[in-house]
């Protein structure tokens, strides 16, 4: 489990970072390096599907963190640094190939997945769900409590862009 | 959707927004229905369609892209999934061809993708209050 002590003390320092800077985007890209090395985690773990699910929502809320709250022109420079720029980029290009070389090696085979819980379905779900026909106890019960944290997800959304653009959208109504 | 206007990012962006936009919706419907009986689902589908729509706002501008996507179609779409929806449920889980595996992701996905776009346009939208408050 050493893969996860690395990830977490990560996943700190970027918070730590996210927290005490000055910058408003640095801040931004601290809570992006926060939910990347979380998705990580969860691929450590073998999670795949919140792993998924967690870089997939990280992005999205990462476009809207920067596209709809900072409201000046990002700085962009092209000039300076041009040695350390490329030798960055060449190093964390070569880091990328060795990893993509190690996952793919370690792939499992077309017929051999990686997730082995259809025995565990089998064998607990007539006990655990009290139904006889299982198909139907994965799809209303396992999977509706799925589709229940989801939905909450989005409703914890709708509360957060309420309470952010409530006062805006009172104030133009008063005027 | 011309590539001279003013509106959006630069000519390079909204060529390789054309190039692209396909390919992100294909991978959202895939990992929809593959979330069958594999990692994935309507939900990360649904994200990751919403993020395509997204993208195309970001590239062409605000005007451009709800012309493309305006209230009437968004509204066409949400009770489009209401309806499969609710189809889904009534019609129960065993049948034949055009089963609930495929009904409920797709319903999970138009819903969750066209809500997160709304959410989106919604904060790009509203007004600069920061300035106001002070």
């Amino acid at each position: 489990m050493i893969e996860i002590n690395i990830l977490l003390v990560f996943m700190i320092a970027a918070a730590l970072i996210a927290v005490q800077v000055k910058d408003l985007l640095s801040s931004v890209i601290g809570i992006g390096a926060v939910g990347i090395g979380l998705s990580m985690a969860f691929l450590v773990m073998k999670a795949p599907d919140l792993a998924i699910m967690q870089l997939v929502v990280e992005i999205l809320s990462l476009i809207i963190l920067i596209r709809a709250t900072i409201r000046k022109d990002l700085p962009f420079s092209t000039s300076g640094r041009w040695a350390f720029n490329t030798i960055s980029t060449i190093i964390f290009l070569i880091l990328f190939l060795v990893f993509a070389y190690l996952s793919f090696a370690n792939i499992h085979t077309f017929g051999n997945p990686a997730i082995k819980t259809s025995q565990e379905y089998l064998s607990h779900v007539q006990g655990k769900a009290a139904n006889l026909n299982i198909v139907e106890s994965i799809m209303l019960r396992y999977r509706a409590v799925d589709t229940l944290g989801e939905a909450s997800v989005l409703f914890a959304v709708v509360i957060g862009v309420l309470a952010i653009a409530r006062r805006a959208w009172r104030r133009d109504g008063a005027e | 959707m011309n590539h001279q206007s003013e509106k959006g990012m630069t000519f390079i962006v909204k060529t390789v927004t054309k190039l692209t936009l396909g390919f992100i919706l294909l991978y959202g419907i895939y990992i929809t229905f593959n979330g069958h009986d594999a990692p994935g689902g309507g939900f990360a589908g649904g994200v990751i369609v919403a993020l395509a729509l997204v993208h195309v706002m970001l590239a062409f501008g605000k005007e451009a892209s709800l012309k493309l996507l305006s209230a009437r179609t968004l509204r066409l779409f949400m009770a489009t999934a209401a309806i499969l929806f609710l189809y889904g449920i009534f019609k129960g889980y065993p049948k034949a061809i055009f089963g609930n595996e495929f009904i409920l992701p797709l319903s999970e996905m138009i819903i969750v993708s066209v809500g997160l776009f709304v959410i989106f346009i919604a904060l790009v939208l509203v007004p600069k209050s920061d300035k106001r408050s002070e």
